[in-house]
């Protein structure tokens, strides 16, 4: 290491230290800064306009004891992850290794399949509204049904998660098709000849060369779950069976409401399930390197 | 997994042959498959394009599952002049080509002294920006905007004279929520060019900076392209920054011009829907334009294995 | 902090604008404003005002405009928001960089930011615009500390609406009482109609019926105290409004959560409901020509002793912040929104609403304007609506989950208030 640095002429440890300080500083001081202010906020009760008050683990204490939605959100969150991870992952994939041949249409599939990524959100709310609306809806039409999707508590969570696989899969598959078209044909050829079936040849040879895919699908995946907002929020704003911690978060603090010490609460436990997630993956990833 | 049989076809298909074979069983099963499965994809979203084309009156009535009497485009002419969209585009435009910009130089630099220059304490440097990443933004919102409310800015550069309720403030908030994900794909990537590249450029006596411009940024263009795409569309699609950190209706960007088609309490979702469409119009654009390099984007990140 | 240099030149523009085009004949509507010290210098005006809206949509941004359009004290600059996002981040506005006037609603929502400071004080201007109010609008204008922050512009009362065409035809009669009303639902559902329409998916409109029971059986005191926290959710006299509503559900809408107030309000229209309690917004998904058609009655008695004395009726209308730079041009601009010409301009664009002014002109009012009217001119009472009336964070994180629980479950009573009671005990400490 030190034979290394030595290398470094002033110039370039001063053009090192000015484009990593930057970055440190912009990072610590917009993203870590006010996390670490937000965890201390969560120890009081502000309302955003008065004076700050020391209540210790009171917040905590209301959350977990008097706040039905909060478990029911920590539910769905987990849910969220486990439909996201083991579902609409492994379909993205799925659809990556079939689009990943000299197909025709092959670019027509790629865009269908990615375009419900580039949806805003009044868009996404609107479309579920059209397809699930029990009076007026597509899906209730076209089966007969009269199922009421979106405000049944029992079943609303899994529609909804249908639609935000809808959205997951396209992230998916693009990401995946990349990797997919970088890996050796030669590989694929080798095991061709030594008589392996193509899903043999898919899981021992080709998959475990798309392991930096493989990881960043796994934290994008991490990320739209445990950061999942939009839709049930353009839906009926994350309530009645649609409870998220992001949305709970968000109605307490950004919303009129302003309990600001009681959504930092719940904020830091979305932190601490998210840095429990950090934490298991990058030590994972950097013991294998 | 029966789907994925066609391997004489795939070994046969290999570099040399011409791509058009003639069609097999499989393979007219693969696409019928991939044909359903796009399909179910694009249906939801033809249904709101088809909602956008009829009156309002008439979908109420009928319900959406029904044919048509009237197809007008009067609604993407309304919600053009409605929502003001020109200007709105405009004010995305703004805070979004910055910020994107700013974002992959700076995490393209940070990467590249992660991953090529073994910088000190590289592996907690990468750690942080990552995890900064995953973090839920949600958390950050109140202290940052009181940050934001407390930083004077002159008046050149942004006319509420804070970093609250400016541009700047916006773009600066994009560039270091993005930037963690950015330098993590990124620093992927680089360690993937061979050193082969940096030692003939050190016996040549090159510098720092000219390592990083000259020989490496080059060929980063396909995860450029890449991260590109997905930011633009993360960038663009963003409404909780706007919502928290602007105060002036003039400034905001045009996901949040879409609520002006809203009404206290009536809204009418058909012109929504039109509206919709015109704003998800730019981001299917710029995917289309960058798909070839996106989808190359990756491309070294995944030989190493 | 100063916006300095900038305005000077808006002042040389409006300066002009005053001089080309109408007089200072309307000068005489702000005859006790004085002339501000800065802003009186080019135009003889009162310099520019900046107006926080929140009207984005087509008819109120225009009915706005309309109405500024008419003002000639001072320039006026418009920054209008969405509706939506105006209310989110109305706390962050206000501490942030809030305009002179914003748009806001009276009541509870209004006592809340006089009583944190965000709002100026306008007393003075109620000296002379309080002939154009009734006694009930002067309260719901004022702070706890008995001054006044807050002038109503229009406002609009919820009831039962219902089609005049299919009652009409079927015969049925706007119900008095309970026990008629009741009577009426049965017969409605015995004639193959669902009797009640009803949609709860965005969360507020089950807050109106829960008002309106609540109002009808324990009277407008108790329901102002029980939304001030200072009941307790588990007296038997609130289990009684639940019980109440609780009989009256097999006659509401199915799948209530599922739905919006459009669909709901589209089910009234075409005659598959009987009838609807909501806000006079209902007719908005009318079409024009069958608004006529569309009537209502209040809620029925419940409790003699109350009879139907109370309603909600919310109200909108404008503050001023407390960070304003030109309150001397920001209460000219108050004292034009408190007229009665202004407030018709308002109604004669939107049926939906009503001029809070008593000097205003109702015979440009369409049939349901009238009614509407009559209706709160006989009110003793007026409540703003559960949302209004009580702490924003209780009605958004404790009440919409609990009603919505309710109206998912109406069998679950005494577990729903407890919890309730529970939530109510970690917010209003």
């Amino acid at each position: 290491m030190a034979v290394r640095t030595r290398r470094y002429s002033a110039r370039d440890v001063t053009v090192l230290v000015i484009g990593l300080g930057v970055a440190i500083v912009v990072n610590v001081g917009l993203i870590w800064g006010p996390t670490l202010a937000s965890v201390g906020l969560s120890g009081t009760d502000w309302n955003g306009i008065g004076p700050l008050r020391w209540v210790g683990g009171r917040n905590y204490a209301d959350l977990a004891g008097a706040y039905p939605p909060f478990w029911s959100a920590v539910r769905n969150n987990l849910l969220w992850l486990g439909f996201l991870g083991l579902v609409a992952t492994p379909f993205g994939l799925l659809c990556a290794v079939l689009l990943d041949r000299r197909l025709r249409l092959s670019r027509l599939y790629q865009s269908a399949l990615y375009l419900p990524v580039v949806l805003s959100l009044a868009v996404v709310g609107f479309i579920a509204q059209l397809v699930y609306s029990s009076d007026y809806g597509v899906l209730n039409a076209v089966t007969g049904l009269s199922v009421d999707w979106l405000g049944d508590r029992s079943i609303n969570i899994w529609v909804v998660m249908v639609a935000a696989g809808w959205r997951h899969v396209g992230y998916v598959m693009i990401i995946y098709l990349a990797g997919l078209k970088a890996v050796d044909p030669a590989l694929k050829e080798a095991a061709a000849i030594d008589g392996a079936s193509e899903a043999q040849t898919f899981f021992r040879v080709v998959f475990p060369t798309l392991r930096p895919v493989n990881v960043i699908v796994l934290v994008i995946t991490v990320i739209e779950a445990l950061r999942a907002f939009d839709i049930v929020y353009a839906i009926n704003r994350g309530r009645n069976g649609l409870e998220l911690l992001s949305v709970l978060v968000t109605e307490n603090i950004v919303g009129e409401a302003s309990r600001i010490g009681f959504g930092s609460a719940i904020a830091v436990i979305l932190l601490a399930i998210s840095i429990g997630f950090i934490v298991t993956y990058l030590s994972q990833l950097f013991r294998e390197e | 997994m029966t789907l994925t049989a066609p391997v004489p076809t795939r070994a046969a298909g290999r570099p040399g042959t011409p791509p058009r074979r003639p069609v097999r069983p499989l393979r007219a099963l693969l696409h019928v498959f991939l044909g359903l499965v796009a399909l179910g994809w694009l249906l939801p979203l033809a249904l709101a394009v088809y909602a956008s084309l009829r009156p309002y009156d008439e979908t109420a009535r009928l319900g959406y599952f029904s044919l048509p009497e009237h197809l007008t485009l009067d609604y993407y002419g309304r919600a053009w002049s409605q929502a003001e969209l020109p200007r709105y585009y405009l004010n995305t435009l703004i805070i979004v080509v910055p910020a994107l910009v700013v974002t992959l130089f700076m995490a393209s630099f940070t990467a590249f002294a992660i991953a090529r220059l073994r910088v000190p304490g590289r592996r907690a440097l990468l750690i942080v920006f990552t995890a900064g990443n995953l973090l839920p933004p949600q958390v950050l919102i109140t202290p940052l905007y009181t940050v934001y409310a407390m930083v004077p800015l002159p008046a050149w550069l942004s006319d509420s004279q804070s970093l609250y309720d400016s541009y700047l403030g916006l773009i600066l908030v994009h560039v270091a929520f993005q930037f963690g994900f950015c330098v993590f794909v990124m620093a992927n990537f680089m360690r993937t060019i061979p050193e082969e590249i940096d030692e003939a450029a050190l016996v040549d006596g090159a510098g720092v900076w000219k390592r990083y411009w000259r020989l490496t940024l080059p060929l980063c263009r396909p995860v450029l392209a890449a991260l590109s795409t997905l930011q633009f569309t993360w960038m663009y699609n963003d409404f909780l920054w706007a919502l928290v950190l602007m105060s002036s209706g003039d400034k905001l960007p045009v996901t949040s011009a879409l609520n002006n088609l809203r009404g206290q309490f009536f809204t009418d979702y058909n012109l929504l829907a039109a509206g919709s469409v015109l704003v998800a119009l730019p981001t299917l654009i710029v995917f289309q334009l960058l798909h070839k390099q996106f989808v190359a984007g990756l491309t070294l990140g995944a030989t190493k294995g | 902090m100063d916006h300095g240099a900038p305005l000077s030149r808006r002042n040389l523009l409006l300066g002009a604008a005053a001089a080309a085009g109408v007089p200072a004949l309307l000068a005489g509507c702000s005859s006790g404003a004085r002339p501000s010290a800065g802003g009186a210098s080019a135009s003889g005006g009162l310099g520019t005002v900046t107006l926080g809206s929140n009207a984005s949509d087509e008819v109120p941004k225009k009915s706005l405009a309309t109405v500024l359009a008419s003002f000639h004290s001072a320039q006026v600059k418009v920054n209008t928001v969405d509706h939506n996002t105006f209310q989110e981040n109305i706390n962050r506005y206000l501490k942030g960089r809030p305009d002179d006037v914003f748009t806001w609603f009276a009541g509870y929502r209004m006592q809340f930011f006089a009583e944190q400071g965000l709002a100026t004080d306008i007393s003075d201007v109620w000296r002379e615009i309080g002939g154009d109010y009734t006694q009930a609008f002067k309260d719901a204008s004022t702070g706890t500390d008995g001054k006044q922050y807050f002038v109503p512009f229009t406002y609009y009362p919820w009831a039962v609406f219902y089609r005049k065409s299919l009652w009409r035809q079927k015969g049925y009669q706007p119900p008095r009482t309970l026990d008629e009303f009741t009577a009426l639902a049965r017969k409605m559902k015995a004639d193959g109609l669902i009797p009640i329409a009803f949609a709860d998916k965005d969360g507020w409109p089950a807050m109106g019926t829960f008002d309106i029971i609540n109002m009808r059986t324990n009277g407008y005191d108790f329901h102002i105290s029980l939304m001030g926290g200072k009941e307790s959710w588990t007296d038997p006299r609130v289990r009684q409004v639940f019980d109440t509503w609780r009989g009256l559900m097999e006659y509401h809408q199915p799948a209530a959560l599922g739905r919006t107030w459009q669909e709901a309000a589209q089910s009234l229209q075409q005659k598959k409901t009987g009838m609807y309690l909501l806000g006079m917004f209902v007719a908005q998904q009318f079409p024009e020509n069958e608004r006529d058609d569309i009537d209502f009655f209040t809620f029925p008695e419940i409790d003699p002793a109350h009879g139907t004395d109370s309603i909600d009726a919310p109200i909108d209308g404008y503050m001023i912040s407390a960070k304003a730079k030109n309150v001397d041009g920001a209460k000219a601009l108050l004292k034009h929104l408190a007229q009665a010409a202004a407030q018709n301009v308002a109604t004669g664009l939107d049926p939906g609403t009503l001029a809070a002014s008593s000097k205003a002109d109702t015979s440009g009012y369409s049939t349901l304007q009238k009614r509407g009217a009559e209706l709160v001119s006989k009110a003793k009472h007026i409540a703003q609506f559960l949302d209004r009336d009580t702490r924003p964070d209780f009605a958004s994180t404790v009440m919409i989950p609990s009603l919505q629980s309710f109206v998912g479950k109406p069998g679950e009573i005494d577990s729903l208030l407890a919890g309730i009671e529970k939530q109510k005990a970690t917010i209003f400490r």
